[in-house]
């Protein structure tokens, strides 16, 4: 009989059988076999955060910025509960995670023991699976099970619950090549017909725009590559979401900048105008096509997902090709070489020259002063400033991310960590924390709002503890002004409960903690404060005062579609928003 | 190509790996996303292979019912999704057990009605029939909605089963 080894240990060998070097985790009675085990070793190192939810951020800032799984451990009832925003953010920006919670034992589950909560039912919804495991021998298997899911196909967070009992007990240890899952298959390669469907439409457009996303950044570099080389092989303009920005470089001319809702000019009617739109790792989110039944009216459209539930979810499409970004570019690049595709160079001339004078709009424009300090100004300095170092950037959410997108260029994917499809104010400081902990050298900044930092500013006893030096740029305009810009638009600028009262001394808050405070107010000591952000070895919390009146846009209002754009605080003032506009998020 | 029009109900079968919270998980798929549910139907088929199959009856439009067969499908433990409403001919069958109550006049019609429509008798007392019927659901809610007057006091459905006809099989 092979060697028995306790439920813990069985967990801690798993995790190292699948590669996992660190743990972002706090514990508690159920998960305390775990943590007598991490005691025990020194494979897996194990990063302490101070609210379960900045764990599962962690966790995201380090799987997105390295592409590997991000590990969390927690306790059961409210550790498990306390992770759930952070599940539901995993969920909805396609980030693989392993979250293991500990449960009571067995034989108490359902009897409302001490910190028991039904984790694997609150869970279910807010995960791409979870497992509750009643037996020691199925522990290595599940948890194997978990790390596949978890990682494969459309990434996700998955939840393996481990009641007491069974991190008690013993059983043999099942190395992870002898598992197999019987029903789960993702669809990497596509169907050749429908990719030669597709590049013919690509060979006849006469105003084509490649729509990339999120999807093409978890297919990884080597898929990013890969499409770059195709795009600038058709000389085709391409378009990027907010969770896609850096899988196609910024500066390439043939980048026109983010699209939809805060896109720029020149992505949306591009896209508005397009006759062949090529959507590649993009979900067709709300917060990109506007309003539907006016998206793209006289495209063609060709959708790549790995997700059969994401095509045809919310916008009709032409070809719909199931399959992996790089299996099915590399099936693209092939199929266009063998049938010597020459796109009509005098068709792509003249759009081209459509889109440059939407480009001479200058849509980003905006007017800075001797005396307050612009966010966006705040932005290009910052990336000025940054640019050349090895630099990756996580945001808080409202305005100054918007900001972030517009005016912070990626070159490379794994660079930019946002809170996208779920929008979670406090995403940005823990993922900062989980890149810096993936890449100990580099230069990590969370680009924060004075609201957002608010909501997971306990983290930064985690950063102190384990000597972190990242770097949290607030834009503090005294407002949650994302809430506020809505409510100049919505509510006849009645500002119910925006503004941010009684907001902590940064500065000392920040030396509390043992960080590095600074406080900058005017133009003029912008780019000393940044060098003197970016030069400390410590943490630090630098608190910018922005002018608290600067609004984002272009914006498209809620309900309006592409080629209908604010595009400045001249426009707001006489916007009229549909009713139907009126109860849309 | 998938167009906003009318309506239509589809008949779904499922097979899934037999394992506990997989129910749960396709029932909270449906309310989640604001699906319908008209019936749902869930048993062991194999035991061997622990397989169970589930049969839905649902109602959207093409678009909503290509997204209910993508999310099932996207369910970890689900093997295989078949649309039995579009993916040619099936048989598709109900069981129904009604308690009559009555005497006289009322209870010798209702006997001679379940007559007509073969359902059998499973249980008799002096004032009573349980009527046992299967058959299409429409069929069903004919024989339902014939008893009614005659002292129809309680109906338990099972909900639907159905499968495709000819010789190819599920998995
Ligand atoms: C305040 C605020 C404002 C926002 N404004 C904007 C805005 O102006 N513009 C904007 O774009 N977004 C905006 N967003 C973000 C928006 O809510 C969505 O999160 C985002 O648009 C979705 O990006 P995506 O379509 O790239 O999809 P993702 O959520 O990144 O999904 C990726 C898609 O790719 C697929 N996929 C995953 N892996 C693979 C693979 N290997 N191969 C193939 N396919 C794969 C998935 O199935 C999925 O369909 C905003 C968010 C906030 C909080
Ligand atoms: C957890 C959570 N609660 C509420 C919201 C709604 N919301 C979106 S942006 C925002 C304001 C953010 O303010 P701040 O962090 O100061 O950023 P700013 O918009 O001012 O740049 C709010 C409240 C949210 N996204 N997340
Ligand atoms: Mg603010």
């Amino acid at each position: 009989m092979s060697e028995q080894l306790s439920g813990a240990e069985i967990v801690l060998k798993a995790l190292v059988d699948q590669g996992v070097e660190v743990v972002f985790g706090y514990p508690g009675g159920a998960v305390l076999p775990i943590y007598d085990a991490l005691f025990r070793q020194n494979r897996i190192r194990h990063v302490l955060c101070r609210h379960e939810q900045g764990a599962v951020h962690m966790a995201e800032g380090y799987a997105r910025s390295t592409g590997k799984v991000g590990c969390v451990l927690v306790t059961s009832g409210p550790g498990a509960t306390n992770a759930v925003t952070g599940l539901t953010d995993a969920l909805m920006d396609s980030v693989p995670i392993v979250c293991l919670t500990g449960q009571v034992p067995t034989f108490l589950i359902g009897n409302d023991a001490f910190q028991e909560a039904d984790t694997t039912g609150i869970t279910r919804q807010c995960t791409k699976h979870n497992y509750l495991v009643k037996e020691p021998d199925r522990l290595a298997r599940t948890i194997h099970e978990a790390f596949v899911v978890a990682s494969t196909g459309r990434p996700g967070p998955v939840v393996v619950d481990l009641p007491k009992d069974v991190l008690m007990g013993k059983a043999p240890y099942i190395p992870a090549s002898r598992v197999k899952h019987r029903s789960y298959k993702p669809q990497m390669k596509a169907d050749i017909a429908l990719i030669e469907q597709a590049v013919e439409l690509m060979g006849k457009a006469q105003r084509p725009i490649f729509y990339i996303g999120g999807g093409v950044v978890n297919s990884g570099p080597s898929a990013c590559k890969l499409l770059a080389s195709f795009v600038r092989s058709t000389g085709f303009p391409i378009t990027s979401t907010l969770m896609g920005l850096g899988a196609y470089p910024a500066s390439d001319q043939q980048f026109l900048g983010m699209l939809g809702m805060h896109g720029t000019y020149e992505a949306n009617l591009a896209m508005h105008a397009c006759d062949v739109m090529i959507c590649i790792g993009a979900r067709f989110d709300d917060r990109v096509t506007g309003r539907l039944d006016a998206f793209a009216p006289n495209a063609k459209k060709i959708h790549v997902d790995i997700d059969p539930s994401s095509i045809n979810k919310n916008v009709v499409v032409d070809v719909a090709i199931v399959g992996d970004v790089a299996h099915v570019v590399e099936d693209m690049i092939r199929v266009w070489k063998a049938k010597q595709i020459r796109p009509t160079q005098k068709a792509l001339a003249t759009w081209w020259g459509q889109i440059d004078a939407w480009k001479a709009r200058n849509c980003l424009a905006y007017k800075t002063n001797d005396t307050t300090i612009k966010p966006q100004q705040a932005i290009e300095r910052l990336y000025a400033l940054t640019k050349d170092r090895d630099t990756y950037i996580t945001t808080e959410v409202g305005q100054h991310q918007m900001w972030a997108a517009q005016f912070y260029k990626f070159e490379e994917p794994n660079r930019w960590m946002t809170s996208g499809g779920l929008g979670t104010m406090g995403y940005g400081l823990p993922a900062a924390l989980g890149v810096q902990v993936a890449h100990p050298e580099s230069l990590v900044v969370d680009i924060s709002g004075e609201a957002s930092f608010q909501m997971n500013m306990q983290e930064m006893g985690t950063a102190s503890q384990y000597r972190l030096p990242v770097k949290v740029f607030i834009l503090n305009n005294q407002y949650m002004g994302m809430v506020r810009q809505w409510q100049e638009l919505l509510h006849g600028s009645r500002y119910s409960e925006s503004y941010s009262d009684a907001l902590p001394d940064f500065v000392k808050l920040a030396e509390s903690f043992g960080w590095l405070g600074l406080e900058v107010e005017s133009p003029a000591d912008l780019d000393d404060a940044i060098k003197t952000m970016i030069e400390s070895d410590k943490p630090v919390l630098m608190n910018v005062h922005v002018d608290p009146s600067e609004n984002c846009y272009p914006m498209i209002p809620s309900g309006a579609a592409h080629n209908d754009m604010l595009m400045g605080p001249e426009d707001t003032a006489g916007a009229g928003v549909s009713d139907h506009g009126m109860v849309l998020v | 190509m998938i167009t906003q029009q009318d309506i239509r109900t589809h008949t779904i079968a499922v097979l899934v790996d037999n394992e506990s919270g997989v129910l749960a998980r396709v029932i909270g798929l449906f309310s989640g996303r604001g699906y319908n549910i008209e019936s749902l139907t869930v048993a062991e088929v194999d035991p061997v292979e622990k397989l169970s199959r589930i049969t839905l009856v649902t109602s959207g439009t093409p678009m909503v019912i290509e997204q209910i067969k993508a999310q099932l499908g996207r369910l970890v433990p689900v093997r295989k999704v078949a649309d039995l409403t579009v993916e040619g001919p099936s048989v598709t069958r109900e069981l129904a057990l009604l308690k009559v109550v009555g005497t006289g006049e009322k209870r010798v019609e209702s006997l001679r009605i379940a007559d007509i429509f073969r359902a059998n008798v499973v249980d008799s007392t002096n004032e009573s029939f349980v009527f046992e019927i299967v058959g299409k659901p429409e069929k069903l809610d004919a024989f339902i909605k014939l008893m009614e007057p005659l002292g129809l006091a309680e109906t338990s459905r099972t909900g639907v089963a159905a499968i495709a006809r000819g010789k190819e099989s599920l998995l």
